[in-house]
């Protein structure tokens, strides 16, 4: 309890730390409903190209999309340490993001973090709004509405 | 006191008498002369005055005052039926419904007196009748004391036959209890209650009475005991003796304020009248009964048939003599219909219901494939898993059929809203409604009262023309908007459509070409068909102005998109001068469908088992082309073909071989699906895809198969 005090005076959040590559992002645990390995995917046809399709997830249908595909990064096979974070940002919705790898949770500190701004920002499409800098080297944080929510731009 | 736990009640009970105003007062306006419908407008009136005064909604109460005093003018025949009088007493009716809303969002009924509608009220019945509209509050005093205190007088002939507290078997405690209070100068008051026969709740209405009497003094005695009446072990009268701190007629006015009391028989007892009751019971059963050897020892029991025998005869009595006297008799008659075994249960409990059902679905198929997939064949298993789909299956059907509704609840605001675009458009029209007995889930009849509402509004605005052009085009001036519902199959169809001018096809081709929506030479080879489907896209307006009631283009697409997330479609049929109906078509079922499983590629799909009507083994020779379109022919008819293996994204190698094609129809229109292999049918669960995905509405959803396979679920609609 104490901690927990402590780090909500301190305004720490906690985030999962994924790594696409040998990049770092940040995903606010609060959004977060589970992470699981990979199952089975079924391909839905006609959709976004990052939508690998939906898996059924304790008798629940989520669509699961591919982070990679999403930030203009090439496919990779899946492995042993490959991931499906569920993030429900609407409690209604859940969806399920594919990363590489999930490395650890970390609490990342408002002092640590910077707003990205100007030529950055727009490089990132909106997707990340901040960088944490931490001991462990950079962090994007990820905005979940944005990276999640857009729809195909045709 | 408090009366929170029948808050629910009160609400359900408001909304009809609110219904039934609404109802009655439209019939009213038509037919001025009509006695049914004053009569039945008077019983909703005081009914709810009665409930909102039980409540302490006093404002409500007021307005509804106000309301019944102008129908007793006008049952009276004092007052007339003007349009004037009607729209204030609608306008009061919106005010009432606004106190329930209220009341039930806040349990507050709000701080709005809504003077003005009052003062306009008394207005027109102190113009129509010459008298003052201030009379109202003194005269209720006397009308609900008025019926009782015709009777207070002990001994004479059909109130004896009810004064059933004279009979009651009072033990020596509270008769000394009863006398000591007698002679301290309180009142020792003996009552029989008659609630009326079609009283649902019998309980709650007792339980209201004896609350009230208890706020004002105590209760000694009742027959049946409380706990029997708290039971609803009674018939519909009950007994009971106090010590209160009120006079008589002021005990009865508060007891005969709960709704649903037909009559309270009482009298006062001194301390020598309280040693006779009980034995009185002798004398009196066999005068008034007749009824052979009644032991005044006898318990209960042979008291509640004769209760029952003399209650039922006796309320006839009395509701004769007081139907004549008219005006002077505030009671509400009992005319409702035969009472069904009824109970209200809430939807969610029902929604869960149905998830489990679902759930037991999902684990059902997996036993199923199960059972078929292990090597041992095992008899008796194979017996049971059928026995198990069986069940389920019925199981479902149940549930559905509990979560059905009539859509009347969804259209009977309609009639109200039409006779007020009619003032505000300055039209004449009609509305009439058939088949509002169609029932569908009830998360569809929520749904589906918006869309509705929306097309009846647009034919009202759009459709119908001013009555001088109507005549001019040789049609009576009154214009009809329709509502038709029915059931065809599996799907229930419901028709909005109007007499009027119809949908200018012409006029929406130029639209499209003057929005740039397609050029010119585009829009000139679209059919009528695709021209009218522009009028579902967003923003696509024909109106000229826009007006508070339509046109401002954010319309008919919500309609339709409405309607699709319900997992039906729209339609329209429409001629020039003769009118347009919208058609809606909607399913039955929600969350579970039987459907055809079916391979294409590699991946398994599930296509609605409801828009198929066969399968057929066509030779690949027999496609042929016609514009550029592959079409089969199929005993007659020419229907095109869709490979869905295409569709779906994957690479064909043309065979020679049969292909196997799925005939699917939506109304009149039929499609070949070509398919790559049959599995079977098989009842699925509907998963939603998600909001985030975003496909081209062939796939409509998704399920989990037996083995924990998702598989996707065609939409056949999309693709006709």
């Amino acid at each position: 309890m104490d901690e927990l005090e402590k780090y909500v005076e301190d305004n720490a959040t906690q985030y999962i730390v994924v790594n696409l590559g040998i990049e770092h992002y940040g995903i606010d645990i609060n959004y977060i409903d589970n992470i699981v390995r990979v199952p089975a995917i079924r391909r839905v046809p006609n959709v976004q190209s990052y939508f690998k399709g939906v898996i059924n997830l304790r008798g629940e249908v989520i669509p699961v999309m591919s982070l990679r595909v999403k930030f203009d990064m090439p496919e990779t096979e899946y492995t042993g340490n490959t991931r499906i974070i569920i993030v429900k940002v609407d409690p209604q919705a859940a969806i399920g993001i594919i990363v590489d790898e999930v490395e650890q949770v970390m609490d990342i500190y408002d002092s640590q973090i910077e707003k990205v701004t100007g030529e950055k920002k727009e490089e990132s499409n909106g997707y990340i709004t901040s960088v944490g800098k931490t001991e462990r080297g950079l962090v994007s944080i990820l905005n979940l509405a944005t990276v999640i929510g857009e729809k195909e731009q045709a | 006191m408090d009366v929170s736990q029948y808050l629910g009640i009160f609400l359900d009970e408001a909304r009809e008498h609110i219904q039934v105003l609404s109802d009655q007062m439209m019939t009213l306006e038509q037919e001025p002369e009509n006695q049914d419908a004053i009569n039945e407008i008077f019983r909703a009136a005081h009914s709810l005055k009665g409930m909102a005064g039980t409540m302490g909604y006093k404002r409500l109460q007021h307005l509804t005052h106000d309301m019944e005093d102008c129908f007793s003018d006008v049952r009276a025949g004092s007052m007339t039926v003007t349009s004037e009088l009607m729209d204030v007493l609608f306008q009061a009716l919106d005010a009432i419904e606004g106190y329930v809303n209220s009341i039930q969002e806040t349990t507050d009924e709000g701080e709005d007196d809504n003077e003005n509608i009052i003062n306009e009220i008394n207005r027109i019945r102190s113009v129509a009748t010459g008298k003052g509209g201030d009379a109202p509050a003194p005269k209720k005093e006397e009308k609900a004391a008025a019926a009782p205190a015709a009777k207070p007088a002990p001994s004479v002939g059909a109130d004896d036959a009810k004064a059933l507290y004279r009979s009651m078997k009072l033990d020596d405690s509270a008769k000394d209890v009863m006398k000591d209070a007698a002679a301290s100068g309180k009142h020792v008051l003996g009552f029989t209650v008659f609630i009326e026969e079609s009283c649902l709740l019998k309980a709650a209405r007792a339980f209201l009475v004896i609350k009230a009497l208890e706020d004002m003094g105590e209760i000694v005695a009742t027959d049946p005991t409380t706990q029997d009446i708290e039971d609803e072990k009674f018939e519909f009268s009950f007994s009971l003796f106090t010590i209160c701190d009120e006079e008589i007629d002021k005990a009865k006015e508060v007891m005969l304020a709960v709704s649903e009391i037909a009559e309270v028989v009482g009298e006062e007892f001194n301390e020598s009248g309280i040693d006779s009751v009980g034995g009185a019971a002798k004398a009196e059963a066999a005068a008034v009964e007749a009824e052979p050897e009644p032991e005044p020892e006898a318990e209960k029991e042979p008291e509640v048939p004769a209760a029952k025998a003399e209650s039922a005869p006796a309320v006839k009595a009395e509701t004769a003599p007081a139907a004549k006297q008219g005006a002077a008799n505030t009671k509400p008659q009992a005319k409702k219909p035969v009472i069904s075994k009824t109970i209200r249960v809430d939807i969610d409990k029902l929604d869960s219901l149905m998830n489990l059902v679902s759930e037991l679905i999902i684990a059902k198929n997996t036993i199923v494939s199960a059972a078929d997939s292990s090597d041992s064949q095992n008899q008796a298993l194979t017996e049971q898993v059928e026995y198990l789909e069986s069940v389920t299956t019925n199981l479902h059907e149940a549930v559905m059929k509990v979560r059905m509704v009539p859509i009347e609840s969804a259209v009977q605001k309609f009639p109200r809203m039409v006779r007020d675009l009619e003032k505000k458009l300055d039209k004449k029209m009609q509305l009439t409604i058939t088949g509002e007995e169609t029932e569908l889930d009830r998360t569809v009849v929520d749904e589906i009262g918006d869309p509705l509402m929306h097309l009846i509004r647009n034919s009202a605005d759009h459709g119908l023309e001013h009555p001088d052009e109507r005549s001019a085009s040789g049609k009576p001036e009154m214009g009809t908007i329709f509502l038709n519902a029915f059931q065809d199959g599996n799907s229930v169809v419901i028709e909005v459509g109007d007499d009027g001018k119809g949908i200018d096809v012409e006029a929406v081709r130029t639209k499209i070409v003057e929005r740039g929506l397609a050029s010119e030479d585009t829009a000139a080879q679209f059919t009528d068909k695709e021209v009218i489907d522009y009028l579902f896209d967003p923003g696509f307006s024909m109106a000229k102005k826009v007006t508070d009631i339509s046109g401002r283009g954010v319309g008919l697409d919500v309609v339709k998109s409405n309607i699709e997330s319900l997992g039906g479609d729209v339609s329209v049929k429409t001629k020039l001068g003769e009118g347009s109906t919208w058609i809606i078509r909607l399913p039955l079922t929600l969350a579970i469908i039987q459907a055809l499983m079916v391979i294409i590629g590699d991946e398994k799909y599930a296509i609605s088992l409801d828009s198929i009507t066969t399968i057929e083994n066509i030779p690949s020779s027999d496609v042929k082309l016609v514009q550029g379109k592959e079409v089969i022919q199929l005993r007659g008819t020419v229907i095109p073909i869709v490979r869905l293996s295409n569709l779906l994204g994957f690479d064909t190698e043309e065979n020679s071989e049969d292909m196997i094609v799925v005939i699917a129809k939506k109304g009149d229109s039929q499609a070949g699906l070509v398919v790559d292999e049959l599995i079977g049918q098989q009842e699925i669960v509907i998963k939603s895809l998600g909001k985030y995905i975003n496909n081209d509405r062939i796939i409509s959803g998704a399920t989990i198969l037996g083995d924990g396979e998702v598989a996707l679920i065609i939409d056949a609609n999309a693709l006709i």
